[in-house]
């Protein structure tokens, strides 16, 4: 297969810190808001070199979100910034008229999404963020999987027109994606070709389906394995043409399995080419405290699960 | 000086507007956009500074927000008399394929509405990241809002008003529509809200009253005083005393018409208490 080389872990928030920092010095309309959470979105060069670029609004959600909308008026490209659960189930209703039906130019970035949040535990580990944001007419609905690509993401959505939820995570994870790798919004990226199964995959799942993939590999398995780091527009093209080929799917994320990527593609393919499914997200339950992999092992979200999830439904094809 | 009686004309045009657009449809909330008629008419035609034509932006032009949009009537009737879209359309509202939607909304693109506004409590919000735009683009116009009494027991203007004078957001001037009343009954009975004016001052706001916010050279004073405190490192608070229902008889001191139209009988005493000025459409 395909050979991947982790450059040196790294945590998907320091992306997008390093994604401001340098809209911060190329584009003079981006500014940034935060909930009081500096420190864990990485902003402080942002922040240091634009102080009058930056709002920080304080433990007040609902109100960053207004703001953010009502900066858009007068031309400006607004940044908030707070944890996931904080970004959309606490504000979801601001979100929905304030800037979806309203059309604004907002770009809401929430750390620490999912389960790998940890320590923390349920409170803060939302898995139904993807869905409350895919829901909403005209959201844009990203999750990048490593360092780079959530630094490029982030500079790449400076450039998109609407609305766009933009999610990544708290832990050091293996970083990937090449360096210069350019983010199109709504484009799939083909990892490794296969045969036997295709697994999509994505956030910090991707690196488990390469991992999952090297592993098939050894039991004489050909996986096709896909980053779908947009979730919303779907690339329904991509996920076709490989299932086509190879007949069967699992679906990986960081999310519950209701309202994620794998619901999304679930949908897609029930009505243009009904396909054997299984799904590698949570199964409808809150998480806990614990180590983001004591974590992702209990509540099924590795590698392993991957595997198991691929030959379970290659007996279904 | 501004012409009162031109001015008077337009405010009882509007009252005709707003009674004919709910009663067309059955629907919609005449008590508050009646009590809201005269600031209105004054801010558009008097207090604020407005560029030819709409564009989003609103680059060097005051700006209007308004947060309880359930009284999209007065405000649909007071674009299109000042110009934004044509009268005619005010026969439209409330209908399928109409850009006067129940509560107003850009997502049809009516010129003259820059946010979506019907779920109560987020106006000042965005009235805040606005003029928070005016001042990174050295524009030195206004941002104006409206909110509903009762609106604010929604927690996010409490967020809001502590935002913007801690943030010294000087360019805003917040007017509160005091009329004591909200679907289920007094203001008083539903949650007291207890003395608004020493609320917003404890937050370090600049407050004045308006008293009599259905007479318009009171609106007008009051709103030319409200202009001069702008720009003084705090927020500006009007707190806007009105009448729901104001200039129909049987439709002031009381909340029953807050979200009710009148029958063909009521429309045709009400408009007889309003006789025609400017032209129905």
């Amino acid at each position: 297969m395909t050979k991947y080389v982790d450059q040196g872990k790294n945590d998907t928030r320091s992306g997008y810190g390093a994604g401001m920092t340098e809209l911060g010095r190329t584009n003079p309309n981006v500014v940034a808001l935060c909930a009081d959470l500096v420190g864990s979105l990485k902003i402080q060069t942002f922040i240091d070199e634009n102080p009058e670029r930056f709002f920080q609004v304080g433990i007040a959600e609902a109100n960053m979100m207004g703001i953010a909308a009502g900066l858009t008026i007068g031309g400006k490209i607004p940044f908030t910034g707070t944890f996931a659960n904080f970004s959309t189930g606490r504000v979801y209703d601001q979100i929905r008229q304030s800037i979806a039906y309203s059309g604004k130019n907002v770009k809401i970035c929430a750390s620490h999404a999912g389960i790998t949040l940890g320590e923390d535990g349920a409170t803060h580990q939302i898995l139904e963020d993807i869905g409350l944001m895919k829901m909403l007419p005209g959201m844009v609905v990203i999750n990048p999987c490593d360092y780079n690509q959530t630094k490029a993401a982030t500079i790449a959505i400076a450039d998109y027109d609407g609305p766009v939820y933009l999610r990544f995570g708290r832990p050091k994870v293996a970083n990937f994606t090449p360096v210069d790798q350019k983010f199109e919004i709504g484009k799939a990226l083909m990892l490794n070709e296969g045969t036997d199964v295709t697994i999509v995959a994505t956030g910090h799942l991707v690196w488990e389906a390469l991992t999952a993939c090297e592993n098939l590999e050894a039991q004489g398995i050909s996986a096709e394995v896909i980053n779908i780091h947009t979730i919303k527009p779907l690339d329904s093209e991509a996920v076709l043409k490989s299932v086509k080929k190879t007949g069967c799917i699992v679906t990986a994320e960081e999310h519950n399995y209701l309202g994620g990527l794998g619901e999304s593609i679930a949908g897609m393919l029930a009505t243009r080419y009904p396909t054997p499914q299984e799904f590698v997200a949570t199964q409808d339950t809150f998480g806990e405290s614990g180590t983001p992999a004591q974590l992702m092992e209990k509540y099924g979200l590795n590698n392993k699960a991957i595997e198991k999830a691929v030959l379970k439904v290659m007996t279904r094809k | 000086m501004p012409n009162i009686k031109e001015l008077q004309d337009n405010v009882i045009q509007t009252r005709r507007d707003i009674l004919r657009m709910v009663h067309k449809v059955n629907s919609g909330h005449p008590g508050g956009s009646l009590g809201c008629t005269e600031f209105f008419v004054a801010l558009y035609h008097e207090i604020m500074e407005l560029n030819e034509g709409f564009d989003m932006d609103g680059i060097n032009e005051d700006l209007f927000f308004l947060s309880n949009g359930h009284i999209s009537p007065v405000f649909y009737s007071v674009l299109a008399r000042k110009g934004y879209f044509p009268v005619d359309e005010l026969n439209t509202f409330r209908l399928i394929d109409s850009r006067l939607q129940g509560h107003p909304t850009t997502h049809e693109g009516l010129p003259g509405v820059r946010i979506a506004s019907g779920s109560l409590g987020q106006g000042m919000s965005v009235a805040i990241g606005a003029a928070q735009a005016k001042k990174l683009n050295g524009d030195a116009k206004l941002i104006y809002s409206l909110h509903g009494d009762g609106e604010l027991q929604e927690g996010q203007n409490w967020e809001a008003i502590m935002y913007a004078s801690g943030k010294k957001v000087d360019n805003l001037i917040a007017t509160i529509d005091l009329n004591g009343k909200q679907i289920d009954g007094a203001t008083d009975d539903v949650l007291p809200m207890g003395n608004l004016k020493a609320k917003f001052e404890a937050f370090d706001w600049d407050v004045l009253e308006i008293k009599e916010g259905n007479n318009l050279e009171a609106v007008i004073k009051g709103m030319q005083e409200a202009k001069s405190r702008t720009g003084k490192g705090k927020p500006v608070c009007v707190l806007l005393y009105t009448e729901m229902g104001n200039g129909i008889d049987f439709m002031m001191h009381t909340h029953a018409w807050h979200g009710k139209a009148p029958n063909d009988e009521q429309l045709e005493n009400a408009l007889s208490q309003n006789a025609e000025t400017l032209g129905d459409y």
